[in-house]
């Protein structure tokens, strides 16, 4: 397909790019170098200067979607690396269920007020995969709805819930991640915890149908316990156009304070892939498409409550 | 009125056999021999006054097989273009005018290129109204002319991205059979939906004729699109804070390329006309070193208000939406259908940027305050070396 020529193409200049990124911070380190003894820090000033120099004059690739790989690596994934590791302690499972190229479409359960496990979804991915792969998440129109929001979604490779998207970058081999709860799942009060909701209308499995792609259940155990979602104060809600203003056992009392998310201890699960290679017919077989959805929900759910018992206490390191 | 319809009918009976075996065939044509052998020879351009008028025009001029080239304008070309449009039958005509109509006939027209729909609003006559009524009373009435040319086979449509409209809700990136969610607001895409209904209604009536619709993307290149490059050299150039949209532009030189292929060869359909890839508005800016002032959204209607009343800048509503929301297209039928690829979005800014000059924060200029920078840090530990 042309599609995923064009999409190698930019890859590629995207890698050219970043080697030549690393070529000149190696060079300017080298300078430096020649006259103090070899320093790791004068290696980062340099970098961290080229890096500078690009972004300033805009010498960096954007794709299709809005995807900007260098901000991405250099500053999203960094900014996120610290809750993954040391706040979040997240542990993953059968990471090896990924591909190292080509598409899968990634489906995982949404919770915890704000989606905090969309971003340790994106760096499990990143950081635990060997071939280093970024995720492409589906996001709804409230995000792209906001200003500054809308922006980050977009740099960090996200692009709006629809099937034209999907579709796209499925086909030009990406790995798509989606959250078929929506609003539900994440807006969801704290008593009902790690009870999967429904799954909308299933335009992720007709995606994944239409173009062959093969399914991978995610199960994503943790988020609930950052944000306890207590109550929903609507008409703050309503005025604010968000899906619901949340109360939490800090949020908003403390103020911004309230909006540091608690220390639960996390694990997500990689499931098996399902694959749905040849059933492009059934796309839009109504019949096929909610059987196939709730073939995933269970599984997720499934998997919720074994992850559940293999982590009796919420705190634990 | 029927007896013309039926000597037309007559008279194209050879491009009615071309058309139907065309038509048949037309997944299978990828090379486009069959289309050269049917290069129209007398081509009539509307839009001459205009630069890309002019260079279309001038470049039918240069094929050898296009024997006449007849420019149509309501204004009389500048005298930097009146030198490009030497060869070119020069005619002011009003396209509103019946007038255009005996043109056709006359001549024996056998392909338009309909140039004359423009985004810019000319205030010394009559402003939007008056841009609206060239843009879609002049397409309908040339549309009713070319219905009754007896020879006319070809129609090419000059049209918009804009069409697409842009909005949070669309996705990433247009196909030539996306719909718009919503009608755009902003007049020069609501003369463009107009404009290419137009077509459709031209297309049932008339299925001997090939018309093609081009949607570009905008134009940008070392000479071209005067408020574009106002914009990009503004001291700090505004954007509307919290948003970076996509954008894409396609360079003239590539439009010019694209225009002619259409009038010369036979591609009927819609096409989308980009360079390949995106440049966000930030990075665009960014490389043309520029600084940018971000303005919250309603601030930014009123800067647009305010820059429109003193002639500054003009904005229109669609514009504002494509600076929030952005707007890319596929290319790809044009480039499996044409043979030809555009450069690149990035490619046709480096050139357009070329032409305006780099803005306080060009790339020399940050590349030296890195040297600067990196010596300085290495002059400080030497001296702090020095002392130990």
């Amino acid at each position: 397909m042309s599609d995923g020529r064009f999409e190698a193409g930019d890859a590629h200049q995207m890698a050219a790019d970043a080697h030549q990124m690393a070529a000149d911070a190696h060079q300017l380190a080298g300078d430096a170098d020649e006259t103090a003894e070899a320093d790791v820090w004068d290696g980062r000033v340099a970098r961290l200067l080229a890096l500078l120099r690009h972004r300033l004059t805009g010498d960096y690739e954007v794709d299709e979607f809005g995807f900007d790989r260098q901000l991405t690596e250099s500053v999203f994934l960094p900014l996120m690396r610290p809750f993954y590791r040391t706040w979040f302690r997240v542990e993953t499972y059968g990471i090896k269920h990924l591909p190292d190229d080509g598409p899968a479409l990634i489906v995982a359960n949404h919770s915890g007020t704000i989606a905090l496990d969309a971003a340790m979804l994106c760096v499990a991915v990143h950081d635990e995969h060997p071939a280093r792969r970024f995720l492409r998440l589906l996001g709804a129109d409230f995000v792209f709805r906001m200003p500054g929001l809308s922006e980050v979604a977009r740099k960090s490779g996200s692009t709006l819930a629809c099937n034209p998207d999907a579709e796209r970058l499925l086909r030009s081999g990406e790995l798509v991640g989606v959250f078929p709860e929506g609003f539900k799942g994440v807006g969801k009060p704290f008593a009902e915890r790690y009870k999967l909701q429904r799954f909308g209308r299933g335009g992720f499995v007709s995606a994944a149908l239409r173009t062959g792609t093969p399914i991978i259940p995610v199960s994503i155990v943790g988020a609930e316990e950052t944000y306890p979602l207590l109550g929903n104060i609507r008409p703050l809600a309503r005025l604010l156009g968000a899906p619901y203003f949340p109360v939490t056992p800090l949020f908003p009392w403390l103020g911004p304070l309230g909006m540091v998310p608690l220390p639960s201890k996390w694990l997500i699960e990689f499931g098996e892939p399902i694959v749905t290679e040849g059933m492009a017919d059934s796309a839009d077989d109504p019949m096929a498409v909610f059987n196939l959805a709730d073939q995933v929900r269970e599984t997720i759910q499934q998997t919720l409550h074994r992850l559940l018992e293999l982590r009796p206490d919420p705190w634990s390191a | 009125m029927s007896e013309r319809t039926s000597g037309s009918v007559r008279r194209v009976r050879g491009a009615q056999r071309d058309e139907r075996s065309g038509s048949s065939a037309r997944r299978a044509r990828s090379s486009s021999s069959t289309s050269r052998g049917s290069a129209p020879k007398v081509v009539l351009v509307t839009g001459v006054a205009r630069r890309l008028g002019a260079q279309v025009a001038a470049r039918l001029v240069a094929d050898p097989r296009v024997e006449r080239v007849i420019g149509v304008d309501l204004a009389a070309p500048s005298t930097e273009l009146a030198r490009l449009l030497d060869g070119v039958e020069l005619h002011r005509v009003d396209l509103r005018n019946p007038e255009i109509a005996r043109l056709l006939g006359d001549e024996g027209v056998q392909a338009v290129a309909h140039l004359a729909i423009t985004t810019a609003v000319d205030y010394q006559s009559g402003g939007r109204g008056a841009t609206k009524e060239l843009n879609v009373i002049g397409t309908m009435q040339l549309l009713a002319a070319c219905q009754q040319a007896p020879e006319l086979r070809k129609l090419v449509i000059r049209s918009s991205t804009a069409a697409y409209g842009a909005s949070f809700r669309d996705p990433a990136v247009f196909t030539e059979d996306t719909e718009p969610r919503e009608t755009p607001r902003g007049g020069f895409a609501r003369d463009v939906l107009d404009v290419e209904g137009y077509v459709r209604g031209f297309r049932r009536r008339c299925p001997d004729v090939v018309a093609t619709v081009l949607r570009f993307a905008p134009f940008i290149g070392e000479h071209a699109d005067t408020r574009l490059k106002r914009y990009f050299s503004l001291p700090v150039v505004p954007t509307v804070l919290g948003r970076d949209p996509r954008l894409q532009f396609v360079h003239v030189d590539d439009a010019v390329e694209v225009l002619h292929r259409a009038t010369v060869e036979r591609h009927p359909g819609t096409y989308n006309v980009a360079g390949r890839g995106v440049l966000t508005l930030s990075q665009a800016i960014r490389r043309a070193g520029r600084v940018t002032l971000p303005v919250i959204e309603p601030g930014l209607s009123a800067v647009a208000g305010f820059a429109k009343s003193s002639g500054a800048l003009d904005f229109s509503l669609d514009q504002l939406d494509l600076f929030v929301h952005g707007r890319v297209v596929d290319t790809t039928r044009l480039v499996e259908e044409f043979g030809f690829e555009p450069r690149s979005t990035a490619a046709a800014f480096d050139d357009f940027i070329r032409g305006a000059g780099f803005g306080p924060l060009g790339p020399d200029r940050v590349r030296r305050a890195e040297r600067a920078i990196l010596d300085g840090i290495r002059r400080v530990r030497d001296t702090a070396e020095g002392d130990r």
